[in-house]
């Protein structure tokens, strides 16, 4: 049996969580003071996902970097990976928000879009 | 001397916010003035996620949350001047500014809507020891640095203070290669968001120490070390010194509104908040002089400084059209007491609510399953519980219908916390 100590970010409250787990399994969650805290757990302890965001060299842009986000949630597990997926791109300008910086980061099968647009210099 | 209807100062969330609403209210003669080089305000360089929940249902980033509110005001037409300093706003509503394209020019407002946002607290106003090498910033100015110029200010950092910006620079510098080795936090709790907590430190392993702070620095050209220390009772407690080899600090030690210009102007500021006082339409002292989002007082989220200059703009329109019920008629004070450490506003005119009276505070520390309740005079106009409140936390009130009838004649507003 393996215990995991987790904060609920569902609320201000922050609740400290207690997951109980056998062979990757969820045996109980206890701590939470609302059914949001145990889905948190539940979720978390098993597949936690996070959106990244970083930035990325513009190549003649009014400005030296754009910034970037996964478009949606990858494992996090994958973070470092993805960043370093991000290191060897550098996009030229104009940058339109939305636009594909990376498809298919570090094989997530989640693309990395602009959050914002460089006008060209 | 140009005259105008309404001048913005800021071209932030606040500023763009209460331009769309003035023009949605009528308002066609107006110009929004902006320091910086594009719209958006420092959203532009917050590029995490998490903004917009309340306002447009789904997580965007600060510049996408920036873009909306920006194109918006475009399509409408709003005229806006970049680059653009305002040196000087007077009490009878004249806006002095300066840019390259059009000099200095001063412009005659009828009304003017404060959006100049906030600033971080620096290094001289915290008092730490040590020397003064560089590689100290606040993490705002790392976050800009990193997230729109495209430097990395450091390898090895220390942060003091656990607002979110230092949490979030924490991710931020961690993801860009360097190491954050620890986050101090001088109260026994974090003044961020517990999401912020989880995912900007504990995902990455990196250490919140409360009731912690820097007691040395050392360094004579690069910062080379830090060295932290627990504190009881405002005091460090010796033979709890702990160093760490590193060269940047980075300071997240609160918000102060940027309120220079309103100052010299004759606006009355709450020594609480820093922002001006201002009544029910979120007016001034001085008339036709309005304020919104972190001039005010600082937020935790940028839907509410959205919500609160759209009020403002309104409000600034109403005045402009000559909708106003005039000032003559009943002020009552609005008053914080038991833990409620400020409110906005601090003035209500009961002739001139219009169906609703919104009030923001804080609380002075954390409290457990407490009631957060508001009385006009004995009268209690609503009361509601809550299971948490700590002061990193803006909580909004809401008095609606019937229980506005109560004001006229009360004597004044108290907001309050009791025992559940």
């Amino acid at each position: 049996m393996e215990k995991r100590e987790l904060t609920c970010i569902g609320c201000p409250l922050g609740c400290p969580l207690v997951v109980t787990m056998e062979n990757g399994a969820v045996l109980s969650v206890t701590g939470n003071t609302c059914p949001r805290g145990d889905a948190y757990a539940r979720k978390e302890v098993t597949a936690p996902s996070r959106i990244v965001t970083t930035t990325v060299p513009v190549r003649g842009g009014e400005l030296a970097a754009v910034s970037v986000k996964t478009a949606g949630e990858i494992p996090k597990s994958r973070i470092f990976d993805c960043v370093r997926a991000l290191k060897a791109v550098t996009v030229d300008a104009p940058v339109t928000i939305g636009q594909v910086i990376l498809g298919d980061v570090a094989g997530t099968g989640v693309d990395v879009i602009a959050t914002k647009g460089v006008a060209a210099r | 001397m140009k005259q105008i209807d309404l001048v913005i100062l800021g071209g932030g969330p606040a500023g763009l916010a209460a331009a769309i609403a003035a023009y949605e209210a009528g308002v066609r003669d107006l110009v929004i003035l902006e320091r910086d080089r594009e719209l958006g305000g420092i959203l532009n360089q917050c590029i995490h996620n998490g903004f917009g929940l309340h306002t447009f249902k789904e997580e965007l980033t600060g510049p996408e949350y920036a873009a909306r509110f920006a194109r918006e005001a475009l399509t409408l037409g709003i005229p806006y001047k970049l680059n653009t300093m305002v040196l000087d706003l007077s009490a009878d509503r004249v806006v002095t500014a300066v840019n390259r394209t059009d000099g200095l020019f001063q412009l005659k407002a009828k009304a003017v809507v404060l959006a100049m946002g906030c600033r971080e607290r620096p290094r001289g106003a915290l008092n730490i020891p040590g020397t003064r090498p560089a590689g100290i910033y606040t993490a705002g100015t790392a976050q800009r640095l990193v997230n729109m110029e495209g430097f990395l200010p450091g390898r090895r950092v220390v942060i003091l203070g656990s607002g979110d910006i230092g949490l979030i620079m924490a991710r931020r510098m961690t993801l860009e290669g360097a190491k954050v080795l620890c986050v101090a936090e001088l109260m026994p709790y974090s003044g961020g968001l517990k999401r912020n907590i989880v995912q900007c430190l504990d995902d990455f392993g990196i250490p919140l120490k409360l009731s912690h702070t820097v007691v040395d620095i050392q360094g004579k050209e690069r910062v080379e070390g830090i060295t932290i220390a627990r504190v009881e009772n405002g005091k460090p407690v010796p033979g709890t010194e702990e160093h760490f080899d590193c060269d940047t600090l980075l300071l997240s030690c609160g918000l102060l509104p940027e309120n220079e210009l309103s100052r010299s102007a004759g606006v009355a500021l709450s020594p609480v908040t820093g922002g001006p006082l201002v009544d029910e339409s979120l007016q001034t002292n001085l008339p036709g002089v309005f304020a919104a989002g972190n001039v005010l007082h600082v937020h935790d989220l940028v839907d509410y400084v959205s919500e609160e200059a759209a009020a403002a703009g309104r409000h600034a329109a109403a005045y402009i059209l000559g909708q106003k019920a005039p000032a003559e008629g009943e002020a009552l004070p609005v008053t914080a007491v038991h833990g409620v450490r400020y409110t906005v506003p601090t003035t209500v005119h009961p002739a001139r609510l219009e169906g609703s009276l919104t009030l923001r505070l804080r609380v002075d520390g954390v409290y457990r399953n407490k009631v957060l309740a508001v009385y006009a005079g004995t009268d209690c106009l609503w009361r509601r519980k809550r299971p948490v409140l700590a002061p990193g936390e803006m909580e909004t009130i809401l008095i609606k219908g019937a229980a506005l009838d109560k004001l006229p004649g009360c004597g004044g507003l108290t907001v309050t916390l009791e025992e559940a």
